[in-house]
């Protein structure tokens, strides 16, 4: 371990608990080198995370931290960021926090537009509960809860996020670990409601599952499978069939930060108060 | 232009044994022990890229440039 590893995880936590291979170290590493790029003072950062693997995350990073409950991270997040605006509210959750018990928060975030950063674990899969499938599990994949392959279709979290107004979204993955810096910083320093999807792997209840023989097998996966949205706007359709996106796919500055638009109501509701 | 080298270590004491260095190190720097964890077992290969460092999800492999000789 490094310097920054030193200076922004709890080191006596360390080593964490994710299994060997686990892509939640990795994504932990990207973000720690985005906060230190973003030259952000630990005191004014909070991370906020649900319930999962990922939602662990919030007991290494050495800032203000809260560990919530699954599903429900956005909501406190929201809490504290109108309560201290000053604060660049990071809000970590996994794909069945996010899109299976949290989804109306996400959505209800996104439309909100409120100033903060969402990091989406996306390893299609529950991890900590042994393997059951997701809204974002591929269709015919194994899963505890789907022996003989899953039946549904996959969300897209990053169109999903797009579609009910959150005002910068990007894709990433945690092979594509720089790039993955590159997101959070651009997320951090967008004025709205910001969602980085990081496409990750979870080797032991997904990849064990679903023929993968090791962690770098799925890393490989990832790195064959994401394409940079400008050189898929180029490609023919059929050739992006089985893979994803990667990079920035949607900013906006066109809707108001909801900030602003909560002032007007604290600054309504003061005048009202004077005699 | 002078060669840049590399100082290439791997905590043993947290390595998880998960392989990923072993298999995207581009120089094939990394080879595995009777734990399959990681040994640098060709550290003059290192060009500096990093790619195991952002890579390690257990933030054990550190990469420190030591020296620039002027001949090369
Ligand atoms: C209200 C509630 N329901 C169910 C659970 C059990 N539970 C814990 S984590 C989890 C899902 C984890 O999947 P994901 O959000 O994708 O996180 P990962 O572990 O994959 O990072 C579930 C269902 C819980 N803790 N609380
Ligand atoms: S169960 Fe999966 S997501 Fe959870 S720590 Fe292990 S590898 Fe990572
Ligand atoms: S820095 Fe690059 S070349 Fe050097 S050991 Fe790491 S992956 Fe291999
Ligand atoms: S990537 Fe890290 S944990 Fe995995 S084998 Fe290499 S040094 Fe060990
Ligand atoms: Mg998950």
């Amino acid at each position: 371990m490094g310097e920054l590893h030193e200076k922004y995880l709890r080191m006596n936590k360390m080593p964490h608990i994710w299994c060997a291979g686990c892509g939640n170290g990795i994504i932990m590493g990207a973000f720690i080198t985005a906060i230190d790029r973003l030259g952000y003072d630990k005191d004014e950062v909070a991370a906020v995370s649900g319930i999962g693997c990922s939602g662990r995350i919030t007991g290494y990073l050495d800032f203000n931290t809260i560990h919530t409950t699954h599903g429900r991270a956005l909501a406190f997040a929201t809490g504290i960021k109108l309560t201290k605006p000053r604060l660049k509210v990071f809000v970590f959750m996994g794909d069945g926090d996010a899109v299976a018990i949290g989804g109306n928060h996400l959505i209800h975030a996104c439309r909100r537009n409120l100033d903060m950063t969402a990091v989406i674990f996306n390893n299609h899969i529950y991890g900590m509960t042994g393997g059951q499938f997701s809204p974002t599990t591929f269709k015919n994949k194994s899963a505890t809860t789907a022996p003989y392959g899953t039946t549904d279709p996959d969300f897209d979290i990053a169109q999903l996020c797009i579609g009910a107004g959150a005002t910068y979204v990007a894709r990433g993955t945690s092979y594509h670990a720089r790039l993955l810096t590159d997101l959070i910083v651009k997320g951090a320093e967008h004025p709205g409601f910001s969602v980085i999807e990081v496409i990750t792997h979870c080797p032991v209840n997904f990849g064990r599952r679903n023929n993968f023989e090791s962690p770098a097998q799925m890393l490989l996966w990832q790195k064959e499978h994401g394409v940079a949205a400008r050189k898929a706007k180029a490609m023919p359709l059929e050739d992006m069939e089985g893979k994803f996106t990667i990079g920035e796919l949607y900013r906006s500055t066109e809707i108001p930060e909801y900030l602003e638009e909560y002032g007007r109501v604290i600054q309504a509701a003061n005048e009202e108060k004077q005699p | 232009m002078g060669k840049k080298r590399f100082n290439v270590t791997v905590d043993r004491t947290i390595c998880k044994a998960c392989g990923i260095c072993v298999a995207f190190c581009p120089m094939s720097v990394f080879t595995t022990d009777h734990d399959d964890k990681a040994v640098v077992s060709a550290p003059e290969r290192c060009t500096g890229c990093r790619q195991c460092e952002l890579l390690c999800p257990d933030f054990c492999i550190t990469v420190v440039q030591v020296e620039e000789t002027a001949d090369g």
